[in-house]
Order: structure tokens, then C-alpha cells, then sequence
């Protein structure tokens, strides 16, 4: 427990055999880059309006990414859209983290009624049609970045609560579990210490996946018009290029290159995630993925 | 709408108020509210100043069109995929396969269907961009009208068919590869038969169950793809009458499309639920 930088040494050395990992944490490394130094990277503003004449221009040399409807350098709000994007993807899958967490450990570790009732409600999540619910949330919520996390965190800790209800029932069997009740240990001491340590990396490598979820959550309630129009996201710009109507105009340089940045980090969180999950959960290796 | 209207006069505003039941509390509005639901009347839609349940139903039958065509296609390409690719396990075309399932599943369903317009409508112009029908075309036959409607289904189709084959085909898939470890598939191997003889004769029939469970578990998710794709398309269903109640903040139509939408998820549950012990006897209820 003491050595960390030898125990992370040897986390890397066993999580740099799985291909697909590495090429996931360099896709996001490369997108987190992009967003804490965006003030650097970006040619201009992300509000900068370069004039009439510069509308929905095609990608030059100067506008590598184009221009869009009022104006503005397309590449340039694609790079500060990464920071919302990003910021609400890794907020929300905490609050999710969290909660799930909580909620999956009460019903795994208390048996009896309160446990039924936590777990019939998380049923009552996983049945609800999950967008159309957050939609309706939002628009009563309003639009603003807060609002959203809170939205997209509170509804999607389901998965979470589920994977980590099973895995504490196994848990709480265990020997050691036994052990520490035989000598008196009371239930907040199993939990902390006994529990909580076995369930946290499996939780972890969950969310992974959950931030991916989650930044396609926002993209989708943004590209409905629920984002926050101060703090433009991916998913905001490509409701701007569709009401604007960039698709009937061709305007594939503003269409394209949001769309490409959601897919890519969604990939990138999903190979991390899968890579997570075979090294740290306890299951049998699968080679199917 | 009207409300931001200038011309209105204070008391215009609060006659509308009480037309609408808004001038009482919230807990007296959601009482009536729930009342009337029971009464099957789901309120007064502020947009179009109709009641909401005729507006919703006549676009569900749309949305059953859209989702029923898109639903066979995904879940029979999908399986058969997973299939071809559990066969040919190892293979270049199995490897391709499960890095497609995974990256269609991170392409957001919205952005999908724009990229569709972009291409086939706008560029190629092999399909109508939006709408069920072409205004005035279609009337002289029933021919040109399937036609007509056809062309107007295949992008919306083809982008849940896109989108949901992938869950399919790595379920299908693994599902097979796992029953290759069964017993009975060596007792089948050891009396000669060949990998697709084992798969068509033994292995398929146990390794449908999983993607039919996850069939049944996906409609809710399918009904995300739905508003994104009938949006973006300007299909007359639920998903873009939700989208419209939602830019237009009509908050009883909002509410009652969501009521129905998650009425309809709940009924199509329990469909399947019932062919499922049909087709595994095991089951019992």
C-alpha cells in the first residue's frame, strides 16, 4: 500500500499490453491538450465574428476548418468546444460515479426491504426511455452547463449501481468479510475498509465508459436546443449548423469536424474504458472485445 | 408564444392564464392534472391549441412505421453479422466486424443522419431530405405513393439500422463463440460435422436468446434514436413532436408525448416478454 509509484509502474507496464488502450489514452491525451490550451492553439475566439464577407466560407489556409453562419473559425470554437464538452462529460460520470456507488452498495450490503425498494427504483431508471426523460428534465431545468451536468449525472448512475450491487453480494460473503465480522467490526469499518477497496477499481473503470456516455448525452440534449448557449459545446455547434441549415448548403467543413471530435473521444473513452475494465474486474477474461 | 406577444394587454394574459388552469397552484394543476389523466384527456396543447392525445396518436402510428421496418432489419443484419464474423472467428473480416460495431455504436445518431443529407441528399440527390411524402406526388397510383414513401423512409431506416446493428452483432457473436465451448458442440465436432453445419443445426437457436433479451431491453434506447433521426429528417412521429413541443415550450404536449412514448416502450416489453416463452419453453411466468 505504501509504494504507489512502484504499484502505478507496474499498473502501466500490465495496462500498456492491451493495443487498444493505448491507442484510446492517446486519443484522449491528445484531446485534453487541445482543451487546457486552447487559449494557445486557437487561431481566434470561438466568438470572434470575422465579417459579412467571411460566412460559411470553405476551409483556405487561413480558415482551416472553414467558416460558419455569422462568421466565426470554425476550427477555432471545435477547440474551446472541447473544453465544455469535456467538462461536463467528466462532472456528470462523477456525479453518476458517486451516486451509483452509493445507491449499489446500500442495496448490495443491506438485504431486506429498504434494498428491495432501492432496487426496484433503480429498475424504474433502466425502463424509462433515458433520453426522452433527460429531455423533458432539461427543458424544466433551463439551459445552462450546471443544469446539464446535474441531468446528465443523476440519470445515468443506473449501470453503475447495478455492477456494483452484484459484485458487493459477492463480496459481503467472502471470508475475510466473515472474519471481520466474527471479531466485532461494525458495518461502517467493513464497509470502508473491506468492502469499499474491492469495489472502488471496478466503480472506476465503470465511469470511464460513463464519460463517454455522458458527453454523447450533452451533444444530443445540446443539438436539441437545451445547451447552453454561453458555453458552446460540440453538440451546441452542430445545432447551430443544423438550424442554420450548413447541410442543404454543403457546408460539410462545419458539419463534419464537431461530429468527428464526438466519435473520437466517445472511441477513445470506450477503449480506455474496456482496457480498465479486463485489467481491474474480477470476471474471466473475455477475448471478444 | 403568444405570451411574448407586445400587443398583449395584462388581461389578456391573465383570461389565457385562466384558460389554461395556470393561475392555480402547482399542486391544484397537478391534481387536475392527474384526474384527467385517468379521464384519458392529457390537457390542452398551448401551440396548438388542441387537445394533446389526438395530436400524439396520430403521429404514433408514423413512429410504429419508422421503428417497426428499422427494428427487423437491425436485429436480423445484426445477428446474422455477429453470426458470419463467430464463424469466421479470427478472421480479418470478423476483426472488421467488432471495430465497426463499436464505432457506429460512438456515432451520434443526430450527427449520423445530418452526414446522410449531406451526402445523398444534397450532394448526390438520390433522396428527399425531410418529410413522409412528397407534397402532390404519389396521388395518380398506389405504386408512385409506396414509392414516394419509400424514398422518404430509407435514410431514417438505414441510420437506426446503422446505428443499433452493432449491439446485435458483438452480442450474436460472443454469444456463439461462447456456446463453442459447450459439450455438445465437440460431441457434434467429433462426428464430423463442419463449423457452419455445428452453428445452423446447434449453437444458433441457443445463442439467439441473448439478442432477443437485449431486443426487448433496447426498445427504450431505440426510442432515443427515434427523436433524433425523425428530427433531423422532419418525420412526422413523436420524435419530432416532441422536439417541435420542445422548441415551442409546450409543456402539455411535451408531457403527453413522453406519457405515450414510455406507455409504448412499457406495452412493447411485455409483447416481447410473451414471445419469448414461446420461443424458450424454459420460460415460465
Amino acid at each position: 500500500m505504501q509504494n504507489y509509484p512502484k504499484a502505478i509502474s507496474q499498473f502501466w507496464k500490465s495496462y500498456k499490453r492491451s493495443k487498444r488502450g493505448v491507442i484510446g489514452l492517446a486519443i484522449l491525451v491528445f484531446f485534453l491538450v487541445q482543451a487546457v490550451f486552447a487559449g494557445q492553439l486557437a487561431p481566434y475566439a470561438p466568438d470572434q465574428q470575422l465579417g459579412a464577407s467571411s460566412i460559411l466560407l470553405p476551409p483556405t489556409l487561413t480558415h482551416l476548418l472553414g467558416t460558419d453562419e455569422v462568421s466565426r473559425d470554425v476550427l477555432s470554437e471545435v477547440i474551446y468546444a472541447s473544453q465544455v464538452s469535456l467538462t461536463v462529460g467528466f462532472l456528470a460520470a462523477f456525479i453518476s460515479l458517486v451516486v451509483g456507488t452509493l445507491i449499489g452498495l446500500l442495496a448490495g450490503y443491506y438485504a431486506g426491504l429498504k434494498a428491495e425498494v432501492l432496487m426496484r427504483f433503480t429498475d424504474l431508471f433502466l425502463v424509462i426511455p433515458f433520453l426522452p426523460l433527460v429531455i423533458v428534465l432539461a427543458a424544466i431545468f433551463g439551459s445552462s452547463m450546471l443544469n446539464l451536468i446535474l441531468v446528465i449525472g443523476i440519470t445515468g448512475w443506473t449501470w453503475t449501481a447495478r455492477t456494483v450491487r452484484s459484485q458487493i453480494l459477492s463480496l459481503k460473503e467472502r471470508p475475510f468479510v466473515e472474519r471481520a465480522r466474527s471479531i466485532g467490526a461494525r458495518d461502517s469499518h467493513i464497509i470502508v475498509h473491506h468492502i469499499l477497496p474491492n469495489v472502488i477499481p471496478l466503480a472506476f473503470a465503470n465511469s470511464i465508459i460513463l464519460i463517454g456516455n455522458a458527453i454523447l448525452a450533452e451533444s444530443v440534449l445540446s443539438f436539441f436546443g437545451l445547451g447552453d448557449p454561453v458555453h458552446v459545446s460540440w453538440g451546441m455547434m452542430l445545432h447551430y449548423a443544423y438550424t442554420s441549415g450548413a447541410m442543404t448548403l454543403g457546408a460539410y467543413w462545419y458539419v463534419v469536424p464537431p461530429g468527428v471530435c464526438i466519435v473520437l473521444v466517445m472511441v477513445a473513452f470506450a477503449l480506455v474504458g474496456n482496457a480498465l475494465d479486463d485489467l481491474l474486474s474480477p470476471r474471466l477474461k473475455t477475448s471478444w472485445i | 408564444m403568444l405570451f411574448r406577444d407586445p400587443r398583449m394587454t395584462p388581461q389578456d394574459l391573465a383570461n389565457l392564464r385562466a384558460m389554461f388552469g395556470l393561475d392555480q397552484p402547482l399542486y391544484v394543476q397537478f391534481y387536475l392534472y392527474l384526474v384527467n389523466l385517468f379521464h384519458g384527456n392529457l390537457g390542452v396543447s398551448f401551440a396548438y391549441d388542441q387537445p394533446v392525445l389526438p395530436i400524439v396518436m396520430q403521429r404514433l402510428s408514423n413512429t410504429v412505421l419508422l421503428v417497426g421496418i428499422a427494428y427487423v432489419f437491425f436485429v436480423l443484419v445484426g445477428i446474422f453479422l455477429g453470426v458470419v464474423a463467430a464463424w469466421k472467428h479470427g478472421s480479418k473480416f470478423d476483426a472488421f466486424c467488432v471495430s465497426f460495431a463499436l464505432t457506429t455504436y460512438s456515432v451520434p445518431t443526430f450527427w449520423l443522419s445530418m452526414l446522410f443529407i449531406l451526402v445523398f441528399s444534397v450532394w448526390l440527390g438520390v433522396f428527399p431530405t425531410s418529410g413522409m411524402l412528397t407534397i402532390g406526388a404519389g396521388a395518380e397510383s398506389f405504386g408512385a405513393y409506396l414509392v414516394d414513401l419509400l424514398s422518404h423512409l430509407a435514410m431514417p431506416v438505414i441510420t437506426l439500422v446503422l446505428y443499433y446493428m452493432g449491439f446485435y452483432t458483438i452480442l450474436a457473436r460472443s454469444s456463439l463463440l461462447e456456446e463453442f465451448t459447450q459439450d455438445y458442440v465437440l460431441t457434434a465436432r467429433a462426428k464430423g460435422m463442419s463449423n457452419w453445419q455445428v452453428i445452423r443445426k446447434h449453437t444458433l437457436r441457443n445463442a439467439m436468446l441473448p439478442s432477443l433479451t437485449l431486443a426487448a431491453i433496447n426498445i427504450g434506447a431505440v426510442v432515443g434514436g427515434v427523436l433524433q433521426t425523425e428530427t433531423v429528417f422532419s418525420w412526422p412521429g413523436i420524435g419530432s413532436l416532441t422536439y417541435d413541443a420542445l422548441l415551442l415550450r409546450d409543456y402539455p404536449l411535451l408531457q403527453g408525448a413522453f406519457l405515450i412514448t414510455a406507455l409504448s416502450v412499457l406495452a412493447a416489453n411485455f409483447a416481447v416478454d410473451i414471445i419469448y416463452t414461446w420461443l424458450d419453453p424454459r420460460v415460465r411466468y
